[in-house]
């Protein structure tokens, strides 16, 4: 129970921020708050031996027992690395943000604030069982990221940056949940643990691949993966602190997560296989191809990071295969889902010290732009050897531990060559030069991030801040991360003992029974006869050539122009929804209530003809209708002759009065249909409201009192004759078939015994149903009070005067 | 025999209550239509009377006292409108 309910910790802390905020300004809130993720921290530490004997860690807490919605905290190695990735890096990037953010002038208590809720957020998606909760905290990490990204919300770029990565994200977000429920029903359950124990049965469902591709489009939205990576440069408005912890250790890494969670489901889908694997290779491409493009320190870095999720996102997808190979653990797949999480833990570790440099650098520079920065190494010595390591670690070289991971990359793509099934044969041979080009790439980013901001020569008058040294307390965390970058290339069986190898059991449960069983060391040297090292060295001395020509052939990037980027379509959708969906509202809402009674009416007609039609209503028989005797006769003629003139008639006037006559002689057939009572209202009804409309005649503005002809519509008239038709059709289809006889004989017999009544109008408004005449009288009642108030309330003529008197 | 009588009666009535329509319609001037409209109620009261005899029913004997008022109101209405513009004169010592 604790268990669960410490994902809720950093949260309800982040209750007290605003108080301690305000009442201890002396003291910087960070501290307070280091407290929270350090300690999560420590505690999720413990979990790390005993999950090799224990097995998974599950607690439940009910949410809504009926609904089957529970807060399920299940903790095995994937969700136990995530969750030390979350807080260990949380409490570093809390440090950092101590330093970087001063109390004085920051709104302290909003950021940490978010940054509590996004830790639980987090700590909620990657530890939740239970589909629908891991969807909640999946958009709590959502809002809370747009909240951290408009940190800064006076500036307009923060804004649009928030707003883009929330439109993104929360699309994605609802996919992901179409998909969830998909799955969900599928299998009868929202546990993915019993979808995982399931998942054979699961494929054979026809929502299948809907429903997978549904989930992936969440997971590829988060992730940033080709073409939705959009957001995640925009989001680098953000304080560099959010930048570091979200948008390189974290966030970005929640679609992964549930990339490597649903595996087991989804893997047996040559689909899956495809998708994450293709988008993965086309974003690690795409992403370190227009890194260099860049200008801006944190732009680097976070095309660097769309690069690199795509890398491991790729990796995720030859993981999956593993499943379509006979004996899976020992064929040369195996080593893919490992690639894949101890890719991750390298890139949390180096990614997260290089945005930190990135933010010591323009805290102490005033600037993030490359080409005004240059030769700091000796200004900065601290920063620089940071830099150096994060970014020769990114860049795959020894003795970092990028280099191990590239290694497992090359080893894991190059495998898909032996892969024959679903068309690999045809494109296997493709994906490692793909894979080798990227990681040329990334290679010559990686230099050109550390030479042009620390080595090439610059000068120092044109940087807004004379260059030093950061703080010291700035640079622990860095340090820090930097540390593990060289620790875990020399102790990387360790690691992978510890963190990778429970992480992959969860990834592929169906080919290892425990963690131990996995059967993987890494070495840094697989001797010279193995392609992965020469690719390495390839790739260093392309990559070289390639940064030092990079003025030569830069152009490149202006030849494709911007009409046709990502951005520029996401700004096309933007604009087009809002002005498209404005034009097809003014189209329609003219504002004119003839438009709308037309389209009413015209609705009116189409639903009933065609419900009628097609439900075969219409049937006529006139076997019980009575003899039309001459007065009738006489009356509908007057009828005719009088609504005929209320149409054509030239003057308003006689509009009136035909009107009065159409409602005398309506008052006539009551007569003739023996209803005296209705009769007589009828009447003095119909002489109140021709008075009435003498009266609103006689105030029309002389203006407008042109005396004309109502102009013919043939729209109008159409519409028109089919109401007319259509009530006609209606009545005597509902005429013919009457089903069951009428109550009225009832009223008849009990009329005087009951209810001690002759008049058995009267008797029925009064005696039988009441109710109607009570709240008819309120009706009346209503309305002349409203009258009242139409005539006397003259707020806005008094208003005006009293204006006009001051 | 009566019957035929009181038919006859009504067809007459009806052809009166046409006629007026006409000048109702047609009347040149607006004191022409309301006299016009004034047979025509006139003519309506008699029409009930009769076709309450035919009915042989009391129930619309309110009927007639209604129109008969209605039919004087409405026409007083109507000409002291056309005299003055308004139906009801505002109290002059307002």
């Amino acid at each position: 129970m604790t268990q669960v309910l410490l994902i809720f910790l950093p949260v309800v802390c982040a209750l007290l921020i605003p108080l301690l905020f305000k009442k201890l300004p002396s003291i910087h809130t960070g501290w307070f708050v280091l407290l929270v993720p350090a300690s999560l921290a420590v505690y999720y530490a413990t979990f790390v031996t005993k999950l090799e004997n224990h097995g998974p860690y599950t607690s439940t807490f009910h949410w809504v027992k009926s609904l089957d919605l529970s807060f399920t905290s299940y903790i095995d190695g994937l969700s136990l690395l995530f969750s030390l990735l979350i807080t260990g890096i949380g409490a570093l990037v809390v440090l950092y943000s101590i330093f970087y953010l001063d109390k004085n002038k920051e709104q302290l208590h909003n950021f940490y604030f978010y940054l509590l809720m996004f830790m639980t957020a987090m700590l909620g998606v990657v530890q939740s069982d239970h589909l629908i909760s891991l969807y909640l905290f999946w958009e709590l990490t959502s809002i809370s990221s747009f909240l951290l990204i408009g940190y800064w919300y006076n500036r307009d770029k923060s804004r649009f940056g928030a707003l883009k990565s929330m439109m993104i994200t929360v699309f994605g977000g609802l996919m992901m949940l179409g998909g969830f429920l998909l799955v969900a029903n599928m299998g009868d359950t929202y546990s993915i643990r019993d979808l995982v124990a399931q998942a054979p049965t699961l494929a054979s469902s026809p929502y299948f691949v809907l429903a997978l591709v549904l989930i992936l489009l969440g997971a590829f939205t988060k992730s940033a993966q080709f073409p939705f990576y959009i957001w995640l440069p925009d989001a680098m408005e953000a304080p560099t602190p959010v930048s570091a912890y979200l948008h390189s250790a974290t966030m970005v890494k929640a679609g992964i997560y549930l990339v490597a969670r649903l595996t087991p489901i989804f893997a047996i889908s040559e689909y899956w296989i495809w998708l994450v694997l293709g988008s993965g290779l086309i974003t690690l491409f795409w992403g370190s191809f227009f890194a260099l493009k860049q200008t801006d320190l944190k732009g680097i870095l976070a095309f660097s990071t769309v690069s690199q999720l795509g890398l491991i996102m790729s990796m995720l997808g030859a993981a999956a295969i593993s499943l379509h190979v006979d004996g899976g653990s020992s064929a040369i797949f195996k080593f893919a889902a490992f690639a894949a999480i101890f890719h991750l833990i390298n890139h949390a570790t180096f990614k997260g010290s290089l945005f930190m440099i990135a933010g010591i650098v323009d805290h102490e520079t005033g600037t993030r732009d490359i080409r005004k920065l240059g030769g700091l190494m000796s200004l900065m010595p601290i920063s620089f050897t940071v830099a150096a390591i994060g970014s020769l670690s990114m860049a795959g070289l020894p003795p970092f531990n990028g280099f191990l991971s590239k290694e497992l990359f090359f080893t894991s793509m190059l495998a898909l060559k032996e892969f024959t099934l679903f068309n690999f044969d045809t494109w296997g041979a493709i994906i490692p030069i793909i894979a080798w080009v990227a990681s040329v790439f990334t290679f010559a980013y990686c230099l050109y991030f550390l030479y042009n901001t620390f080595i090439a020569k610059s000068d120092y008058k044109e940087l807004p801040k004379k260059p030093h040294e950061a703080p010291f307390g700035m640079l622990i965390s860095p340090i820090i991360l930097a540390s593990f970058v060289v620790i875990i290339f020399f102790i990387p069986n360790i690691i992978g003992k510890y963190f990778v190898k429970p992480a992959v059991l969860a990834i592929q449960p169906q080919l290892y029974r425990s963690a131990s069983e996995i059967d993987i060391t890494v070495k840094a040297f697989h001797g010279f006869k193995s392609t992965e090292l020469w690719m390495t060295i390839a790739v260093v001395i392309v990559g070289f050539i390639l940064f030092s020509t990079m003025k030569k052939w830069r152009k490149i990037y202006t030849l494709v122009p911007e009409k046709w980027s990502f951005n520029h379509l996401y700004d096309q959708l933007m604009l087009a929804a809002d002005v498209g969906s404005k034009k097809l509202s003014n189209l329609y809402m003219t504002g004119a209530i003839r438009h709308y009674l037309m389209y009413m009416f015209a609705c009116i007609v189409a639903l009933v003809v065609t419900t009628l039609f097609l439900k075969d209503g219409f049937k006529f028989s006139f076997a019980h209708t009575a003899k039309i005797g001459i007065f009738e006769v006489a009356i509908v003629i007057v009828l005719i002759v009088g609504t005929l003139t209320v149409l054509l008639a030239k003057s308003r006037l006689t509009a009136i009065i035909a009107l009065g006559a159409v409602g005398y002689s309506v008052a006539l057939f009551f007569i003739i249909f023996n209803a005296p009572d209705l009769a007589l209202t009828q009447l003095v009804i119909e002489t109140v409201s021709v008075a009435l409309f003498l009266l609103a005649f006689y105030h029309l503005p002389k203006r407008y009192r042109i005396e004309e002809r109502m102009p013919f519509k043939i729209n109008n008239f159409l519409i028109a004759l089919g109401v007319g038709i259509m009530v006609t059709l209606l009545a005597l289809s509902a005429q013919s078939q009457k089903l069951i006889p009428s109550i009225s004989q009832y009223y008849k017999d009990t009329v005087f015994t009951e209810a001690g009544g002759g008049n058995i109008v009267n008797v029925i408004l009064v005696d039988y149903r009441g109710f109607d005449t009570l709240f008819e009288i309120t009706v009346l009642s209503i309305a002349g009070m409203a009258i009242i108030g139409m005539i006397k309330l003259r707020l806005s003529r008094k208003e005006k005067k009293s204006h006009e008197n001051e | 025999m009566i019957d035929v009588i009181l038919k006859i009666a009504l067809t007459l009535f009806s052809l009166t209550i046409a006629i007026s329509f006409y000048r109702v319609a047609k009347g040149p001037s607006m004191p022409d239509r309301i006299v016009g409209l004034d047979t025509i109620g006139v003519n309506l009261l008699s029409m009930v009377a009769i076709i309450s005899i035919l009915f042989g029913t009391k129930a619309y004997l309110e009927v007639i006292l209604i129109l008969g008022i209605l039919s004087f109101i409405g026409t007083i209405a109507f000409s002291k409108f056309l005299e003055r513009g308004v139906i009801i004169e505002r109290k002059s010592n307002r």
